[in-house]
C-alpha cells in the first residue's frame, strides 16, 4: 500500500512542505483537514490507552512467588505442599497423550504422570495437565510451570546441557520410520526407487530422510510440509508413496486415517529417538524420584509384580521385590517419599508391559514393541538396581 | 479539546492568504515549540535517535549471545533434498538451495503477475458491462475473492480441489498427452534440438520485422490518422519467415517432448517427459492468479470509471465501434489511473507468494526455513530473505515506473 504523500500530517513528517502554488481552495482544504487531524489525534490517544488497559487486564504470571519457593525447598516439597502435581503433556498424539471423548487426558505418557502423581500422594488423581505445543513445552518447564515434562520429546545434548533440562529416565525408544500403503509390497528403502515420501520441514527428520536415502543411492522426491496434518493428509491422498517422521507419531498418525490396516510402517530405523520425561535443570531430589518412578516400572514388569497380583508379591520371598514393594529397606524414605510408593503406582497405573499394552499393544495404536522390550528379552529397558 | 491544544503540534493553523503573508513575517516571534522548521527538524532527530536505538539494542542482545555473524555457511553442504526447481542435489551447497528458492519465487511471481493482470482486465471489464448477468458474476466472484482470506482460499485449493483429483494410477489422460493426478500436471514441452542454433536467426530477423512494421504502421496513423496498410501485413512475415526457416534448415530445431508413463523398478508410477507443473505450484499459482486477479478487477474498474462519460458519448458519436471506444479512448486514459495501484498488487502478489510455506510448495520462504532451521544461521538468513524480496519488489516497482511514466507522458 502507498500512503499517499498529500496527507497534510504524512507531508509535515516527510518535511515536504505544502506547495503555496495550489489553488487557494485546496489549501483551505487541506489545513481544514489539519483540524481534523488533531481530533484524530485525540482519538488515536485513546486508542492507545484503551489497548494498553486491555493488554493490562490480560492474565498475568502469577508463579513469581512459587518459583522462589522452588529454590528455597526443592521441587518435591512444593508438589506435595499444592497437593497436585502439574504435568506438560501432549493433547494432540493418540496413544501417548490425547483427549479422549469423555474430554480425560490419556494415553502412555499420561499413565507415567499418574505413576509420579501416585508416588508422591498415594493418589493418581492428584495430577494436573497441562496440554503444551512443541514449541511451548520447554520454555514451560524452564520457567517452572509444570513439575515435570513428558511429551513424548527427545533426549539431546542440547536440550539437556544449553537448555538446561534433565531427563529422568527413556520410556519409549523411538526412531525415524517410514510408512507406506501396503500394496506397494515395499519391504526396504530400497525398494523405493522413484517413490515420492512426504515430510514435516524444519525438523531432524528432512535431514534424516536425504541421508538414508543417499547412502542407500535411492532416487527419490521429498514433498516437504510445515505442520504434521499436512504431510500426513498429503499422504493419505496418494500425493505421496510414503510418509516420514518418528515411528511412534506414524503409528499414532495411521491409527487415526480411514483404513489404517492399508498402511505398513517399515522396519528401518532412520535415526534415534529416546523419549522421556523431564525436569528442569539442578533438582536433583525431584528429578530422582521422576527417574525411580519409571525404573520401579519397568523393574516390576522384570520381577514380574502387576497391577493384579501387588498384593500377593507383598509376601513374595523375593529380595528384588520386597525391596521394591518396601516391604525390607528404606528405599521410599531416601527419596522423600513413603517406603511403599511403588505398590501406589503398580496399584494405579500397573508396570511396563500393561501399560505400553494398554495404549500401544495391538488394543492400543499398534507398535510393535521393538527396542522396547526388556533388556533379558533383546530389548533397551534397563532399570537401574533397586537397592 | 481547545484550538490551542491543536495547533501546538500541527504546524500551521486555517488562516487565509493574508493572514499567511504577516505570519510568514513575524515567523521569528513565534516560540521554537510551535516553530514548524524547528519541530520538523526536532521530529527527524526523534526519529534518527529512534531507529539507532532499536538498532543498537538489537545488535548488543545479538552479540550478548556470542552469535557470530557469518555466511560462511552458504559453502557448506546442505545435506537436505529440494525437489521443486531447478536441479539441486544434497551435496549442493547452502548458497544453491537460497538460489532455487528464489527462482521458485520468481518463477510463480511472473506467471501470476501476466494471469492475475489477463484475469482482472477481463473481469473488470465484465464488471461493467451492460450484460446483467456477466456484470453479475464478475461482481459476485470479485466480492467473494476479496474477502476471504488467501490463506484459507489456498488450503482449500490445496487439498479440497487438487488433492482430490484421481491418483496417479488413474491419472486424466487428455489428448497431447496431458497427464492430470493429484501429483501435478504434465504438459508435451518443446524441446530444443541440435539444429535450433541455424533456426534462432530466422525468429530475430521475424520478430524485428514485425516490430518495425508496426512502428511505421503506427507513426502513418498518428500522421494521417488511418493506417497506411492493414495489420496483416506485420503478422504475416511474423509467422512466414520462421515456418520459412523451418523448411530450408535440415532437421527440425524444435521437437515435442512428450510426456509418458512409466513404472519404475520399485513399482513407483512416473511421468516422465515433457513439463511438469506440480500440484503445489499449480494450487499457489491458481491461487494467487484468482485472488490478486479480483484485486486488479477492482482497480481496472476505477479506471474506466474514472474517464469521463462525455469522452465515450463523444466517441459514440463520432461512430467508433464500442471495441474501438474501449481501445482507442477509454483504456489509455484509464491506464492512468489504473497504472499506481496496479504496481502494489504486482507487489502483493509476489509477497503473497511466501505462503507457499502452507501448502508445501518450495518457495524462498520455505526454502530458508530449511535452510535456518538447519544451519542455525537465523538472522543471516532473513537478511537474506529481506534482501531478496526488496530486490524483487523494487525491480517490479522499477520496471512499472517507467511504463506509468510513459503513460503520463502520452497524456499531454
Amino acid at each position: 500500500m502507498k500512503v499517499k504523500a498529500s496527507t497534510p500530517l504524512v507531508r509535515f513528517f516527510l518535511t515536504l512542505d505544502v506547495d503555496y502554488n495550489m489553488p487557494y481552495d485546496l489549501i483551505t482544504k487541506l489545513e481544514g483537514g489539519i483540524m481534523m487531524k488533531g481530533k484524530l489525534c485525540v482519538l488515536f490517544a485513546g486508542l492507545l490507552v484503551l489497548a494498553l488497559i486491555l493488554t493490562a487486564c490480560a492474565p498475568g504470571k502469577k508463579e513469581a512467588a512459587e518459583e522462589e519457593a522452588v529454590e528455597a525447598v526443592g521441587r518435591l516439597q512444593l508438589v506435595k505442599e499444592r497437593g497436585m502435581l502439574i504435568m506438560g503433556c501432549n493433547a494432540e498424539l493418540p496413544g501417548f497423550g490425547y483427549i479422549n471423548p469423555a474430554g480425560d487426558f490419556e494415553g502412555f505418557d499420561i499413565d507415567f504422570g499418574k505413576a509420579i502423581a501416585a508416588a508422591v500422594f498415594g493418589d493418581a488423581t492428584k495430577i494436573e495437565y497441562r496440554p503444551l505445543t512443541a514449541a511451548e513445552r520447554l520454555p514451560a518447564l524452564q520457567t517452572g510451570e509444570v513439575d515435570v515434562l513428558n511429551r513424548n520429546t527427545t533426549w539431546t545434548l542440547t536440550r539437556d546441557s544449553a537448555n538446561e533440562l534433565d531427563w529422568a529416565a527413556v520410556t519409549f525408544y523411538d526412531g525415524q520410520g517410514m510408512m507406506v500403503r501396503k500394496d506397494s509390497g515395499w519391504k526396504s528403502l530400497e525398494d523405493m526407487a522413484g517413490a515420492t515420501v512426504s515430510c514435516t520441514t524444519g525438523t531432524t527428520t528432512e535431514m534424516n530422510l536425504a541421508d538414508a536415502f543417499r547412502s542407500r543411492g535411492v532416487e527419490y522426491t521429498p514433498l516437504l510440509f510445515e505442520s504434521t496434518q499436512d504431510t500426513n493428509t498429503a499422504y493419505e491422498e496418494g500425493r505421496a508413496d510414503g510418509e516420514t517422521s518418528d515411528k511412534s507419531q506414524l503409528a499414532a498418525l495411521r491409527s487415526a486415517m480411514a483404513n489404517p490396516d492399508e498402511h505398513v510402517i517399515l522396519d528401518v530405523t532412520m535415526s534415534k529417538e529416546p523419549l522421556g520425561p523431564l525436569t528442569a535443570h539442578g533438582d536433583n531430589q525431584w528429578n530422582d524420584v521422576v527417574r525411580w518412578v519409571v525404573w520401579g516400572i519397568i523393574q516390576a514388569e522384570e520381577s514380574g509384580v502387576s497391577s493384579k497380583n501387588v498384593d500377593e508379591m507383598l509376601s513374595s520371598k523375593d529380595p528384588t521385590i520386597q525391596r521394591l514393594l518396601g516391604v525390607s529397606g528404606e528405599m521410599g524414605t531416601s527419596l522423600g517419599l513413603s517406603d511403599d510408593f511403588m505398590v501406589n503406582v503398580l496399584k494405579a497405573v500397573g508396570n511396563y508391559e500393561e501399560i505400553y499394552e494398554r495404549w500401544l499393544g495391538p488394543e492400543g495404536i499398534n507398535i510393535p514393541r521393538g527396542p522396547n522390550r526388556l533388556w533379558n528379552k533383546g530389548g533397551l529397558l534397563y532399570p537401574m538396581a533397586f537397592r | 479539546m481547545s484550538g490551542e491544544g491543536v495547533s501546538g503540534c500541527i504546524p500551521f493553523k486555517g488562516v487565509d492568504m493574508n493572514q499567511r503573508a504577516a505570519m510568514d513575517e513575524h515567523r521569528s516571534v513565534v516560540p521554537f515549540w510551535r516553530n514548524e522548521r524547528v519541530l520538523k527538524v526536532l521530529a527527524q532527530i526523534v526519529f534518527v535517535i529512534l531507529v539507532l536505538a532499536v538498532g543498537a539494542w538489537a545488535l548488543t542482545n545479538y552479540l550478548e549471545r556470542g552469535l557470530k555473524f557469518s555466511y560462511s555457511f552458504l559453502d557448506e553442504e546442505a545435506s537436505f533434498d529440494l525437489a521443486e526447481g531447478i536441479e539441486f542435489s544434497p551435496t549442493d551447497p547452502y548458497a544453491r538451495a537460497f538460489l532455487v528458492g528464489v527462482l521458485n519465487t520468481a518463477r510463480v511471481a511472473a506467471i501470476g503477475i501476466v494471469l492475475a493482470t489477463l484475469v482482472g482486465l477481463v473481469t473488470g471489464i465484465a464488471r461493467l458491462s451492460k450484460n446483467w448477468l456477466v456484470s453479475k458474476i464478475a461482481g459476485v466472484y470479485i466480492e467473494i475473492i476479496r474477502n476471504i482470506p488467501l490463506l484459507v482460499q489456498l488450503f482449500l485449493l490445496y487439498f479440497a480441489v487438487i488433492m482430490k483429483l484421481p491418483q496417479i494410477k488413474e491419472a486424466f489422460v487428455l489428448p497431447g498427452p496431458v497427464y492430470i493426478s493429484n501429483r501435478g500436471i504434465v504438459l508435451p514441452w518443446p524441446r530444443v534440438a541440435a539444429s535450433f542454433g541455424l533456426w534462432w536467426p530466422f525468429l530475430v530477423v521475424a520478430l524485428i520485422g514485425a516490430v518495425a512494421l508496426l512502428i511505421i504502421r503506427g507513426r502513418s496513423l498518428k500522421h494521417t490518422g488511418r493506417p497506411s496498410f492493414n495489420l496483416l501485413w506485420v503478422v504475416t512475415p511474423l509467422v512466414a519467415v520462421p515456418v520459412l526457416g523451418w523448411l530450408l534448415i535440415p532437421g527440425n530445431p524444435l521437437l515435442l517432448d512428450l510426456p509418458e508413463m512409466v513404472t519404475k523398478s520399485g513399482g513407483v508410477l512416473k511421468v516422465e517427459g515433457g513439463t511438469a507443473l506440480s500440484s503445489e505450484f499449480t494450487a499457489l499459482l491458481l491461487g494467487l492468479v484468482v485472488y490478486t486477479g479480483a484485486y486488479i478487477a477492482e482497480v481496472v474498474r476505477a479506471g474506466i470509471l474514472s474517464v469521463p462519460r462525455g469522452q465515450t458519448e463523444a466517441a459514440r458519436a463520432q461512430g467508433f465501434t464500442n471495441r474501438q471506444i474501449l481501445s482507442l479512448i477509454v483504456l489509455p486514459q484509464a491506464l492512468r489511473v489504473i497504472i499506481p495501484p496496479l504496481i502494489s498488487q504486482y507487489l502483493n502478489l509476489t509477497k503473497n507468494s511466501s505462503l507457499a510455506i502452507a501448502i508445501g510448495f518450495l518457495d524462498l520462504y520455505a526454502v530458508s526455513q530449511t535452510m535456518w532451521n538447519q544451519s542455525g544461521r537465523v538472522v543471516e538468513v532473513f537478511f537474506m530473505i529481506m534482501a531478496s524480496y526488496l530486490t524483487m519488489s523494487l525491480t517490479i516497482s522499477f520496471v512499472m515506473n517507467i511504463v506509468n511514466r510513459r503513460m503520463q507522458i502520452v497524456e499531454r
